[in-house]
């Protein structure tokens, strides 16, 4: 027992630090982290099942991310085709543009743009908005509702990120391919059957599933990060912009990373 | 405003809320310092206290929002504390907590907000049962025709009404008022004041109001009790709280109604 609570001058030694004051923290971060994906595992199992909010979610985060998504995907298609062509030109070698776009989008690009660009725009938004209804203690009022704010709000927006960020990765890859072949088409005078024809020749089945695996993990990283920075948002306004911003950040580097560990696992599995 | 005449149904001999010693500090800084409380059948009682003294700490430690660090507290015959998941839930449905800054749901309008917990917890209800119970509740606190409105299109005062109604839909035993009045102009706040005696008759509910607001204390409280220092200095009707001759408690009635 603390004997002397009350004297002044005793808080410190109330508060032990098993290592330092900061790596402590970096450790309870990473328990938390640790606990908040494990809940997500265990409660998306659970009844009750919250459809109505999932099928918003995944409409708020499909569809009205449509637009941004093919422009971006269109334009990138266009624009890798053009930059590329010169260097295959050098060795007379332009036929072989097809190829080169198809494993460049279908392997990398596609996935990546999709989910960058959806961590900008999905990402911020369910930061900000759980952040702010931490701030306003909305997810307080749910909960002594009996209402269990984290399947309401959290599970359903992960679950939405995982299955719309693949569904619109497919969306941008074939985008891209498009712009890739309108390109190709203006200069090289390729038909879209010989376009797409060399496209499919170039990859693999190894290939489609290695991006649709990936951009499921991107998915829920996003949907994950996003809800995390949310949901354990600090009080006050200041708080929920830095939900907001950490919630692109982290999610971001953190796909860059997960692409290049992905990456090595492919190159792996192709050497079998 | 008239000192509230005390309600003749309370039943001194059943006690709603029970709590012991209860301390809750927050890293190193002690907010309540062994908090004693009954609450009994059918009472209005009001806590009174200084910004930063734990009032809201109090209340959200009763509804199981925050952990105690020490001490007992009983609800409805059940350790708060000591509850698992599910248990804590079924206790939930009987405790109505009504927030500081409301707490609506923005991205619904009036009416999701109100069925949100009905559709969860009243699901033997059909969908007119469901709006006959909106219907009323908005009655209730007087605000029928924002029904399709969006909380933000509403006021303050309009918010915290809304917020009431939510908490009653669910007909709990218990309600936890978190400043009601707090912010609001003079005229809204006796509404205010008038709804929360209008629950106690109608809804037949036991009441916690925590106010800093002595014209809403006075209104509402059947009993009175002062939160200073972490502990509960004073208890008693409005004027025996008062009579003390203890200098934070008379700053505290200086400072309401002497400007
Ligand atoms: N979740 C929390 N984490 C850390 N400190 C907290 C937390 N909640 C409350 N506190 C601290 O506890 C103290 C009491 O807070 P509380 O909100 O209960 O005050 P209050 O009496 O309701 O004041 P007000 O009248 O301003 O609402 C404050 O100093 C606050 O900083
Ligand atoms: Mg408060």
């Amino acid at each position: 027992m603390d004997l002397d609570k009350n004297k002044p001058g005793t808080a410190s030694s109330r508060r032990r630090y098993v290592t330092t004051r900061r790596l402590d923290r970096i450790f309870v971060e990473l328990a938390n982290v640790y606990r908040f994906n494990a809940r997500f595992f265990k409660e998306v199992w659970l009844p009750p099942y919250e459809f109505k909010e999932i099928i918003r979610q995944c409409y708020e985060i499909g569809v009205r991310s449509l637009p941004l998504i093919s422009l971006t995907g269109f334009i990138i298609g266009i624009v890798f085709t053009n930059q590329s062509r010169p260097s295959l030109a050098d060795f007379g070698a332009t036929s072989l543009l097809p190829a080169l776009i198809s494993v460049a989008i279908i392997r990398a690009i596609g996935p990546l743009v999709t989910a960058l660009i959806a961590a900008g725009r999905v990402g911020s938004a369910i930061g900000a908005e759980l952040g702010s209804m931490r701030v306003t203690e909305q997810i307080d009022a749910m909960e002594v509702s009996a209402t269990n704010p984290f399947k309401f709000l959290v599970v359903s927006r992960v679950l939405a990120t995982t299955l719309m960020i693949p569904a619109l990765t497919m969306f941008t890859t074939l985008v891209s391919l498009l712009g890739g072949y309108l390109n190709v088409h203006q200069n090289e005078l390729t038909s879209l059957s010989v376009f797409f024809y060399q496209v499919f020749d170039a990859i693999t089945f190894l290939d489609i599933i290695a991006s649709s695996v990936k951009s499921v993990i991107f998915g829920y990283t996003i949907g994950m990060v996003g809800c995390y920075k949310g949901y354990n948002s600090s009080k006050g306004t200041e708080g929920v912009g830095k939900a907001a911003n950490s919630s692109v950040v982290t999610a971001m580097f953190l796909i860059f990373i997960e692409e290049l560990l992905i990456m090595q696992v492919i190159n792996t599995i192709r050497a079998f | 405003m008239e000192a509230k005449e005390i309600n003749p149904n309370i039943d001194r001999n059943e006690k709603v809320i029970s709590i012991r010693g209860l301390k809750k500090a927050f890293d190193d800084f002690e907010v309540l310092k062994g908090v004693d409380l009954d609450l009994f059948k059918g009472e209005n009682l009001v806590v009174l206290g200084r910004s930063g003294t734990g009032k809201s700490v109090l209340i959200k430690i009763i509804s199981g929002l925050l952990q105690a660090d020490e001490g007992s507290v009983n609800v409805l015959g059940r350790e708060v504390g000591a509850l698992k998941p599910r248990e804590l839930d079924a206790l939930r449905l009987k405790i109505g907590f009504s927030f500081q800054n409301s707490a609506l749901y923005d991205s619904m309008t009036v009416r999701e907000n109100l069925e949100f917990p009905l559709i969860r917890h009243a699901k033997h209800m059909t969908e007119a049962e469901r709006e006959d119970t909106i219907q009323y509740v908005l009655e209730a606190v007087g605000l029928l025709q924002a029904i399709n409105q969006m909380p933000s299109e509403l006021s303050g005062g309009q918010r915290k009404r809304i917020g009431i109604a939510r908490t009653l839909i669910l007909k709990p035993d218990i309600m936890l008022y978190d400043e009601p009045t707090a912010g609001l102009d003079p005229i809204t706040c006796i509404e205010i004041n008038s709804l929360i005696n209008e629950v106690q008759e109608k809804f037949n509910t036991s009441s916690i109001i925590i106010t800093h607001d002595l014209t809403c204390a006075r209104a509402v409280g059947d009993r009175i009790v002062m939160l200073l220092d972490g502990q509960f200095q004073r208890e008693g009707t409005f004027d025996e709280v008062f009579e003390s001759n203890d200098e934070r408690v008379q700053s505290f009635y200086n400072y309401n109604f002497i400007d």
